[in-house]
């Protein structure tokens, strides 16, 4: 555990304790109890400044699951430290910007805040994360924050909207960039990116190595709302304004550049990487900016700017990455130029984006509205407002003296270098990047001033308001000022960051360029001459003016663009018919019937097993070493089968139960003839006591109908059984013709009694060798009895059918039906005593011969029910006061206690020994703990099978 | 022997299937019945039969029957003894509650 694991760590607990702040001082706005976390954080990462700058990473690691080769190890060098710097450097004015403009009396704050602190500590583990795994755990995490950040006003139908739509499509991006990940770990092995990247050219030329590359960058082109992925960034603006500024603005939307940026070494070199990241973001950038001027919601306008200077910066990083073609050369660092304008440009955009995004928050709040068309004319009663906001968009415009002009030149520059490219088809289109980077950058200049001018220039109209508009309380305003002065300190210095900042960052971008005693050397100019990018700087100026003026004239600059096939109408469609297909198909195969259900089970089945039994050619009537069928035999084979077909033709209940009970005793026969004495007891008092039960039940229900269905599923049912059947009976056949493979019983024949003092093998499986089965076993026994238990005792609604009434007679079998027969009262006295006996005897010889706890339980409460048959419920409870219930537990916790006996030993749990004890009188003795434990058994099935008799015959 | 046996399966297959897919609870729970009957059998046949004395050491046989079926075998049975003995308790109250032992009308009375 490092100090950066602390970092990451920190902002979830302060997540934990916001309930117990708000619990001890609820007076107090929440946002002051988060504010020192990100300042302390800035401060501690900008104390890291200068070891970075001496080229310092640190790398720490902590095993997480070693086998799958995910560790959480952290890792931060110059690209870290950047993101690290912006996530908490602005957090921290965001906090402190929302402590005013949340209410502390109208909003829930502390789900606010939980949601907050859960993303910045996501994005921190986002940047810090060395382990692919991780950071794709830590991307989807700040996914989800984003969804909830979003969705925090969720009574409103457009954030909600909003929300599942930022969700769906950057959680379908993380996803493929989640297969991407695991590709490249396949490729290589290893899900450390410090590895990959040492490894790297072991995987450029792998048939993995395209597919896992844009599967990285699907993620990072909808992480960072790239078009056509860009349309979910508009309908995020629901959120809270601080939120708007700080994830969908400054710091998460930038996760999608800062994976480009952390994986370029690993992925530059390739012509597909150059031109997918180039020119995707310079379609977004030329989009984005053309959308922006359409837009009368400055929210709205700020989002498409959002997503135009994203395209920016990420087709900067693409075109930096052509850099790696020329390592070694003297052109190297001419085109690492384009990266160093990125970074630069990804930390002025941070600045006056979030400066712009906070005006607006204060405009929205003064006025009541963010409609560019009602606004204007605020500039006199606003003006500290108004003096952020132009500092803030000249910046964006990219006019001089402020931070957005020294990077826009350099992005001038960097489009300019592509001439110079002389691979990849860039000598043939090379030229095109400039120009559309110049028409991008008009439409820019164009927005910025109507953000400005549009709402704080012109003529007021503050009738039309809602609000009478106000200047913001100065709390609100410290934050934008902040950011504001920033804008205007990174124009006149910008020298301070080239060395702290971005030339540690371009050495984490290029670590192969470089011989190891160079470094970067960044030096940002305010004026370099009467170069090819100032004209084209003056260009956009007369022209962005220009489509300023018009915009209020000309209609179709100004029109809202409306079109019949977009984006968002293709997302909205497809959605929709996702859902409305998945209802489709669900409805039309969960139909609720049973019968339905159990056909899908059933033709799986056959399927299946036929299928299989067909190709691995497994099916042989190989009856040679059969054993022969004597006449007893052939006798019970012909009372089963006919017993068992009749069962479907009788409408009568007692027929039909009678029938089941037959061949119940048939297969006690087999049994028999099996040499499976155990088998055949059990059968017998299962058999015996079921037909009693289902006599006892046979009260409650009615009687069985002629099935009236239509022959077609009649026939459907009878082919469905016949062809189950058919495949049971070439599984079985099959079976007893070949062995694949011995059995394992020869280990349970050989050592029964050598390991365990038994000589009922069957029983010292059950007891010894599988203990901890039948332990759970009969646990599941008492849960089905005390089921049983609790649905009879449950309380019957009122419109119950009353079976009393129904049939006119009292249905307590025990009491009201007394028996009558005189001579079965007095055997049964002395018979269930004898019965209990036997059982008791059955139960201790279980270990050398026939029985066991199981025979002896059920045997017992045989007894006890034909006891109470005989001399009723009432005279049973008196003779017998024993609680059942209480005696499935005990039969467990004996049970489990002997289990629990050989940790005294130090042998794992239910380890049965035995040994031989000489006693007076008695003589030799064979004591064993595994009879102990069968009376655990024993005691349950007595428990369990008198419970549910019992409690099924006292219903009424 | 085996051939008769595996043909016995079937037929036990069979009913209990056809039992399972019918409309009346009270012959679903007998269906299970049947299917319980034909996987013993079937377990049973798997490991052959009659080759030996019944799993009892005390015998002295030569060889013995094999004891791992068997053991599955009692502990199938009186778990399907529990099994059995809940579904008829809920197939009766949900008769007394509902009025009706119908799978499909019980299906339609929940729309």
């Amino acid at each position: 555990m490092s100090a950066i694991h602390v970092i990451i760590t920190l902002p979830f607990l302060l997540a934990i304790c916001i309930p117990l702040f708000k619990k001890v001082w609820p007076g107090i706005h929440m946002g002051w109890f988060m504010l020192p976390l990100p300042i302390a954080l800035f401060a501690y990462l900008i104390n890291l400044i200068p070891v970075v700058m001496g080229g310092g990473v640190f790398h720490y690691s902590l095993p997480w699951i070693p086998s799958l080769g995910v560790e959480f190890t952290v890792l931060l060098d110059g690209l870290s430290l950047l993101f690290g710097l912006l996530i908490s450097g602005i957090g921290s004015l965001v906090v402190l910007y929302s402590v005013f403009y949340l209410d502390k009396q109208k909003e829930n704050l502390a789900r606010f805040y939980v949601y907050l602190m859960l993303f910045i500590g996501a994005m921190l583990g986002l940047v810090l994360s060395d382990n692919l795994m991780v950071l794709y755990g830590f991307w989807e995490l700040t996914s989800i924050s984003s969804f909830l950040l979003i969705a925090f006003w969720n009574k409103r139908e457009r954030s909600r909207y909003g929300a599942l739509k930022s969700l769906t499509i950057t959680v379908c991006g993380g996803l493929a960039m989640f297969a991407g990940f695991v590709l490249l770990y396949i490729m290589t092995g290893t899900f450390s990116i410090k590895e990959l990247i040492a490894d790297f050219s072991a995987i450029s030329g792998h048939d993995l190595f395209i597919p896992a590359m844009l599967l990285v960058l699907l993620g990072a082109f909808t992480k960072s709302a790239q078009f056509p992925f860009h349309i979910w960034l508009p309908d995020a603006m629901e959120a809270p304004t601080p939120v708007s500024a700080y994830l969908h603005s400054a710091t998460m939307v930038k996760a999608g550049i800062y994976l480009v940026a952390r994986l370029s070494p690993l992925f530059a070199g390739s012509s597909i990487w150059l031109w997918a990241v180039s020119g995707i973001g310079l379609l977004t950038l030329a989009y984005g900016s053309y959308r922006a001027i359409k837009q009368t919601d400055l929210k709205a306008l700020l989002a498409f700017s959002t997503i135009s200077q994203l395209g920016l910066i990420m087709s900067l990083f693409g075109i930096g990455s052509a850099a790696a073609f020329y390592v070694g050369t003297s052109q190297y660092e001419f085109f690492t130029i384009a990266t160093a304008a990125a970074i630069f440009h990804l930390i002025n955009h941070a600045v006056f984006k979030g400066a712009l995004f906070m005006v607006v928050g204060i405009v929205d709040h003064g006025t009541g509205t963010r409609d560019i068309r009602k606004l204007g004319g605020l500039m006199a009663v606003m003006p500290v407002t108004f003096t952020i906001a132009l500092l803030g968009s000249f910046s964006m415009a990219g006019i001089p003296p402020f931070g957005g002009f020294l990077s826009k030149e350099m992005f001038f520059t960097a489009m300019l270098n592509i001439r110079e490219m002389s691979f990849a088809s860039m000598d043939t289109w090379g030229a095109l990047f400039p120009v559309v980077a110049w028409v991008a950058s008009v439409f820019t200049f164009a927005y910025s001033l109507l953000v400005v001018f549009r709402t704080f220039g012109g003529k007021s109209q503050f009738h039309q308001l809602e609000k009478e508009p106000h200047e913001a309380p100065l709390g609100l305003l410290i934050s934008p000022l902040v950011l504001a002065s920033l804008v205007v300190v990174i124009g006149f210095f910008p020298n301070l960051l080239s060395h702290s900042l971005i030339e540690p960052a371009m050495a984490a971008v290029y670590p192969f360029g470089l011989q190891p005693n160079e470094s970067f050397v960044v030096h940002i100019e305010m004026w370099h001459g009467f170069t090819t990018e100032l004209f084209m700087t003056i260009g956009v100026a007369v022209i962005g003016i220009a489509i300023f003026f018009l915009h209020r004239r000309f209609a179709w600059v100004n029109e809202p663009m409306e079109l019949n096939v977009s984006l968002n109408s293709l997302y909205d469609h497809s959605l929709k018919g996702l859902d409305s297909g998945a209802s489709w198909f669900t409805r039309n195969y969960m139909t609720g019937s049973i019968r339905h259900y159990l056909i899908y089970i059933f033709l799986f089945l056959t399927a299946a097993l036929g299928l299989n039994l067909f190709l691995a050619g497994d099916i042989t009537l190989k009856m040679d070493d059969f054993a022969p069928i004597s006449f007893y035999e052939a006798v019970i084979i012909t009372a089963l089968v006919l017993s068992a077909i009749a069962v479907p033709f009788v409408n009568s209940r007692l027929m039909a139960i009678i029938l089941t009970g037959m061949s119940g005793y048939m297969v006690t026969l087999f049994f028999v003839i099996f040499r499976a004495p155990d088998l055949a007891l059990t059968q017998m008092i299962v058999e015996t006591v079921s037909v009693a039960l289902f006599l006892l039940c046979f009260y409650h229900l009615p009687n069985l109908k002629k099935e009236v269905v239509k022959r077609k599923i009649k026939l459907w049912n009878i082919g469905i059984a016949v062809s189950v059947g058919v495949v049971m009976t070439l599984v079985s056949l099959s079976v007893s013709g070949s062995r694949k493979f011995d059995s394992i019983s020869h280990f349970f024949i050989e050592n029964s009694y050598k390991l365990a003092g038994g000589k009922n093998v069957v029983n010292v499986i059950l007891v010894d060798f599988r203990g901890f089965d039948t332990l759970l076993e009969v646990v599941v026994l008492g849960i089905a009895s005390f089921g049983i238990y609790a649905l009879i005792k449950m309380r019957g609604e009122e419109n119950a059918l009353n079976s009393q009434d129904q049939f006119g007679f009292k249905l307590d079998i025990y009491g009201g039906i007394r028996s009558n027969d005189v001579i079965l009262r007095t055997i049964s006295r002395f018979a269930v005593g004898m019965i209990l006996l036997y059982s008791l005897y059955l139960f201790y010889m279980g270990h050398h011969h026939p029985g066991g706890g199981f025979i002896g339980g059920l045997m017992a409460s045989a007894a006890l029910l034909l006891y109470a048959i005989a001399v009723g419920m009432e005279r049973f409870e008196k003779t017998v006061p024993v609680d059942f219930k209480r005696m499935t537990g005990i039969g467990i916790l004996i049970a489990v206690i002997t289990g629990m006996g050989s940790f005294l030993f130090k042998a794992p749990f239910l380890s049965q020994t035995f040994g031989y004890f000489d006693i007076p009188l008695i003589g030799e003795l064979e004591l064993a703990t595994a009879t102990l434990f069968d009376l655990g058994v024993y005691l349950t099935v007595i428990g369990v099978a008198s419970t549910i008799l019992f409690t099924i015959g006292r219903d009424k | 022997m085996e051939l008769y046996m595996s043909i016995t399966i079937g037929v036990l297959f069979t009913i209990g299937v056809y039992l399972l897919l019918s409309k009346s609870l009270l012959r679903i729970i007998l269906g299970t019945s049947f299917l319980t009957h034909g996987v013993h059998l079937l377990l049973l046949t798997m490991s052959k039969l009659k080759t030996g004395a019944p799993p009892l050491l005390g015998e002295e046989a030569q060889s013995y029957t094999d004891p791992l079926p068997q053991a599955l075998i009692l502990t199938s049975i009186v778990i399907s003894f529990g099994v059995t003995s809940f579904l008829l308790v809920l197939a009766y109250k949900s008769y007394q509650k509902l009025g009706t032992d119908d799978m499909e009308k019980l299906r339609e009375d929940t729309e």
